[in-house]
């Protein structure tokens, strides 16, 4: 899972997300301190920290979900391929057909599995006939490695599928509109050993065509599923490199608090 | 320190905290079976009373004749101009009515003593003439020929077969005698004079004090009906468009929590307060016709309006977060995850809001007294969009209406338009329950 040299090459070339003193307030809480990341194409980087640290506030950041939460501004640069997303230019709408994003819980339209998947490609007009989008709704679903168990049942609702499938779906939803990024967000919290272990296998195959970032609880999960780990603290990034060498030699004091087990 | 363990209480006997908490709750589900004991009788009570009162309105007796319409008093001329035939009031026509009569009664060999012919006919309704009169006018080439009718008996002679009046009553009125009483039952034992089903009820318009057994409701509930068009038309657009602004649009601020405290008010609002406002605003600025149903609808649109945005902004409020968030992740704009997401779900919240709201103001009758709405209208109004601005009445008002009257037989129309009022608002809400189950999705 982790190829040292791929990484290190993919840190040579330009981030895929790159982000530079980013504030996050809520109302008069100061959420997310000066946190500045480069995110690199086709790696899995894992956010990790206790509960309230702005892991999660972070990741809405970057396809600018905090826009919906009224009392949240954001400051400071975060860039995709060179461009400023929190330019005024910017349409968020664009931007969240581009960096895809998936749920803590599973959150499934509740109408059938095929327009689950077809709503982004419709709304973005991707597909021009039914056939195209039949396609492009088969290969979402091969993607989230959830075809063989939907084709038959394409037309019953989506929320009738078990919470494993449920969440694959809805990677296969945010996979549909074609994106350069996943957000997921705990995507595993809410699902049983079994289910987590195939979306984690999901997660690591979806690295080839995606920049994926990834918040999670379980250090375990990052350490098998990631090539990098950031480790968020009360809002402050306390340290950020391969996740190999962050679980087993953190430079922070804090970070190794964490991953012993002493601090969240 | 010493661990004295205080000694274990036996659990086969129940502590004094123990039995008080079980008797306060028995006592708290008795309170309950008697509040609902309590509503039940009521109800009961309420519909026994009112359809014991009301269930005869939907039968009415009936006095079937050969009418003769004889030539020589229709149409003296023979030219069958309808102008002609016209001049012949409805007085012209008592005659034909009172031959029929007395014809039946000598073929039927029915002799009651001390009844002239003229009481003898007083038997059938007034209505009978103008009945009569109206069928000549349609058909002026039947002069000449005799034509069976069934005409309405007069209300006290239905009275009688309904148990309001009888031949002990009859003696002190002066509307009706006992020997008109003896008519009847001899023309009810020949098969003449029958009680049979009225739809004319649901179809007549109203008619005057003397005659309560042509009243009808059918004036009123097409106002009903053309006033819940226009409530449907303009309440449930404004309605739902505006709690959607609100709910998913509006910023929170002062201006939006001031408007939210207000429509929550406007709901608390006397509804007779809503007739003045219509009254103004509608009748006396804007100029609209009175009694017309598209003024009613207004003010009753205005009433509504308050329980749609409550119950829309509800049903949005309990679609859950994520999936908006869902939507907008995966790159929906607002307004399409709002119209492509929440409002689908939402869908049954609102009907069953709208279906409250309509039957809610279906009932409504004071600010429709206010606009107008209570006069006597015996005219049908147009079909729509003109009949919007004709004078019509409304079911309540015309409840209302038949509840002023002083013959008791309008006692037993305004059960029966209760009753019809009723099964509407009934039929209403077991739609609004039906769609509920329907469209409602887990998620």
């Amino acid at each position: 899972m982790k190829d040292h040299l791929s990484v290190e090459c993919e840190a040579i070339l330009q981030p895929k997300i790159a982000a530079r003193d980013v504030q996050v307030h809520y109302g008069e809480t100061h959420a997310i301190k000066d946190v500045s990341v480069d995110i690199a194409d086709n790696t899995v980087t894992a956010f990790i920290g206790p509960s309230g640290c702005g892991k999660s506030t972070f990741l809405r950041c970057i396809n600018r979900m905090n826009d919906t939460i009224g009392i949240c501004r954001v400051r400071g640069d975060i860039k995709l391929d060179g461009e400023d997303i929190y330019d005024k230019a910017v349409d968020p709408v664009q931007l969240r057909a581009k960096v895809g994003m998936v749920f803590q819980k599973p959150n499934p339209f509740p109408k059938s599995i095929y327009d689950n998947v077809a709503y982004g490609p419709k709304i973005h007009g991707l597909a021009r006939n039914k056939t195209e989008l039949d396609e492009i709704v088969e290969n979402a679903l091969r993607r989230a490695a959830l075809w063989d168990e939907a084709k038959d049942r394409l037309n019953q609702p989506g929320t009738g599928l078990s919470g494993g499938q449920q969440q694959r779906l809805c990677i296969a939803r945010a996979v549909a509109t074609a994106p350069e990024v996943l957000l997921m967000d705990e995507p595993c919290s809410a699902l049983d050993p079994i289910a987590t272990a195939q979306v984690e296998e999901l997660i690591d195959e979806l690295r080839q065509n995606y920049c994926v970032v990834i918040v999670t609880h379980s250090m375990q999960q990052a350490a098998r599923v990631s090539q990098r780990t950031a480790f968020f603290h009360l809002g402050n990034l306390v340290e950020f490199g391969d996740t190999g060498q962050v679980f087993t030699n953190p430079q922070d004091k804090r970070t190794e608090s964490y991953i012993t087990g002493r601090i969240g | 320190m010493s661990d004295t363990k205080p000694r274990a209480a036996s659990l086969l006997v129940q502590n004094t905290r123990t039995r008080k908490r079980n008797a306060a709750e028995t006592r708290f589900r008795i309170y309950g079976r008697l509040a609902l004991g309590l509503g039940i009788v009521a109800l009961i009570l309420l519909l026994s009373s009112i359809i014991g009162d009301g269930a005869s309105s939907f039968r009415q007796t009936f006095v079937t004749l050969d009418v003769e319409l004889a030539e020589d008093r229709l149409d003296r001329s023979g030219t069958r101009d309808i102008d002609t035939i016209k001049k012949v009031t409805t007085f012209g026509y008592a005659p034909l009515i009172r031959n029929a009569l007395a014809v039946e009664m000598a073929g039927q060999g029915i002799v009651i003593d001390g009844l002239s012919p003229k009481d003898a006919a007083d038997i059938i309704s007034k209505e009978a003439t103008a009945k009569l009169r109206n069928f000549v006018i349609a058909n002026p080439d039947l002069i000449g020929t005799t034509q069976s009718f069934r005409f309405l008996a007069n209300g006290r002679i239905d009275g009688y077969y309904k148990g309001r009046v009888t031949l002990q009553t009859a003696v002190l009125d002066s509307n009706v005698s006992v020997e008109q009483l003896r008519l009847a039952d001899a023309l009810k034992a020949a098969g003449v004079l029958k009680v049979q089903f009225n739809r004319g009820f649901l179809t007549q318009p109203d008619a005057s004090d003397q005659r309560p057994e042509a009243a009808g409701l059918g004036v009123a509930i097409l106002g009903s009906l053309y006033m819940m068009i226009v409530v449907l038309c303009l309440a449930l657009p404004i309605g739902v468009a505006a709690s959607i602004y609100l709910e998913e649009f509006a910023p929170k601020n002062r201006w939006t929590d001031l408007i939210e405290v207000n429509i929550s008010n406007l709901a608390a609002v006397p509804s007779i307060v809503f007739g003045i406002l219509g009254l103004a605003i509608f009748i006396n600025f804007a100029g609209l016709p009175q009694s017309a149903p598209i003024v009613g609808g207004l003010v009753l649109t205005l009433m509504t309006l308050p329980t749609i945005i409550i119950a829309t902004r509800a049903s949005l409020k309990s679609v859950p977060p994520s999936i908006r968030d869902a939507a907008l992740g995966v790159g929906a704009s607002k307004m399409q995850a709002v119209f492509h997401q929440v409002l689908p779900l939402a869908a049954p919240g609102i009907l069953t809001g709208t279906i409250i709201g309509l039957a809610q103001a279906l009932g409504e009758t004071a600010p429709l007294l206010l606009i107008g709405m209570v006069a006597f209208v015996k005219e049908f109004p147009d079909a729509p969009p003109d009949g919007f601005f004709d004078p019509a009445s409304a079911l309540p008002v015309q409840i209302y209406n038949w509840t002023q009257r002083s013959d008791p037989a309008f006692v037993e129309r305004a059960s029966g338009a209760i009753i019809a009022l009723l099964v509407v608002l009934i039929v209403m809400n077991t739609v609004a329950v039906i769609l509920r189950r329907r469209f409602e999705r887990r998620w």
